[in-house]
């Protein structure tokens, strides 16, 4: 049997999500929010959330999630998302609001917002990307970046008495009594991509079933930022990140 | 025994570049074109060895651009 013969409509197993738009999106080569975005498209069309998803963009690499997934969407302030979405989520309670954040947005910039919003136990999904790093603006030091870790602004490295400690924001949200499930997950193989679609199913349906908040925490890459070559900054990130941001389940309730 | 026989399409045009479905592919079907850019001037992927290809799907899933396609048959 050649190629031709397998390439037909009735073998396709995997194909675009329907919910992605015909955008190219602005990431660069290899970046996470790809295949975030990617999953999230696949989920919202399985779950049949397109007329019930609103999301909320951030400001930072992801701000323009709008112009690649195709549900309704809201640009917060910067860090004021998970504000936006508890304004949104009360005024149609019926629908499944998310907000789409990088860890410069939710960890820095919008940690009051964020960690109020968990306290109230708004039911909201919280989709926390977490690379480590400011990557919009040039691969600054973000309150995540790991100590020693060479940015713009840290060329030496993160020193913990000039810049303090990377802060876990999913152990402290899981510290809340208003999250349901938090959740730390990767996508850089196969299988990661698929625990990390079945955790964002999961906070979807909390917020269907009005359990409270869910943060789904993906830990990611900044290829560009962290000056290393796609497939070089997923094996940094197994072999840095993981062991101050262990992956798996932090609170499920 | 039922043999598994997979095929993959690229969107070459949406393609970057970025090599993580060549290190996701467990049977080195493809590979990043060493000369050949896209209208975006990137070296795409494309299917350098059609043959071993078992559509698992494991590039597609990797794939931040969603451009991979995946196709399977069991044959009997």
């Amino acid at each position: 049997m050649n190629t031709q013969d397998i390439i037909k409509p009735e073998n396709k197993v995997y194909a675009r999500p329907r919910l992605l738009t015909e955008n190219i999106t602005h990431y660069c080569p290899g970046c996470s929010h790809g295949v975030v975005h990617r999953i999230v498209a696949e989920l919202l069309d399985e779950m049949g959330l397109e007329d019930k998803a609103i999301g909320v963009a951030p400001v930072g690499c992801a701000v323009f999630a709008y112009n690649y997934i195709d549900v309704d969407w809201v640009e917060a302030a910067h860090g004021r998302a998970p504000a936006v979405a508890t304004a949104i989520n009360r005024l149609w309670p019926d629908r499944v609001v998310f907000t789409y954040q990088g860890d410069g947005d939710l960890a820095a910039i919008g940690t009051a917002e964020t960690i109020h919003a968990a306290n109230r136990g708004e039911n909201i999904v919280i989709i926390f990307i977490n690379n480590a790093i400011y990557g919009m603006t040039g691969g600054q030091m973000a309150p995540t970046t790991l100590l020693g870790q060479k940015t713009a602004t840290t060329p030496y490295g993160r020193r913990a008495d000039l810049n303090g400690f990377p802060i876990k924001m999913s152990d402290v949200l899981a510290m809340l009594d208003g999250t349901c499930y938090v959740t730390r997950q990767a996508v850089h193989t196969p299988a990661t991509v698929r625990k990390a679609k079945a955790a964002l199913k999961k906070a979807f349906e909390n917020a269907i079933a009005k359990k409270g908040t869910s943060v789904v925490e993906i830990v990611s890459t900044c290829n560009s930022g962290w000056k290393l070559s796609p497939a070089d900054s997923n094996a940094w990130m197994a072999e840095h990140m993981f062991e101050k941001y262990p992956l798996g389940d932090i609170k499920n309730v | 025994m039922a043999k598994v026989k997979g095929a993959v399409t690229i969107d070459t045009a949406r393609c970057k570049g970025c090599k993580l479905c060549v290190v996701a592919c467990p049977t080195d079907v493809l590979g990043l074109q060493p000369l050949e850019v896209n209208d975006r001037g990137y070296h795409y992927a494309y299917v350098a060895n059609p043959e071993p290809c078992i559509g698992c799907a494991s590039c597609a899933m990797v794939c931040p651009d969603a451009c991979i396609e995946v196709y399977r048959v069991v044959e009997k």
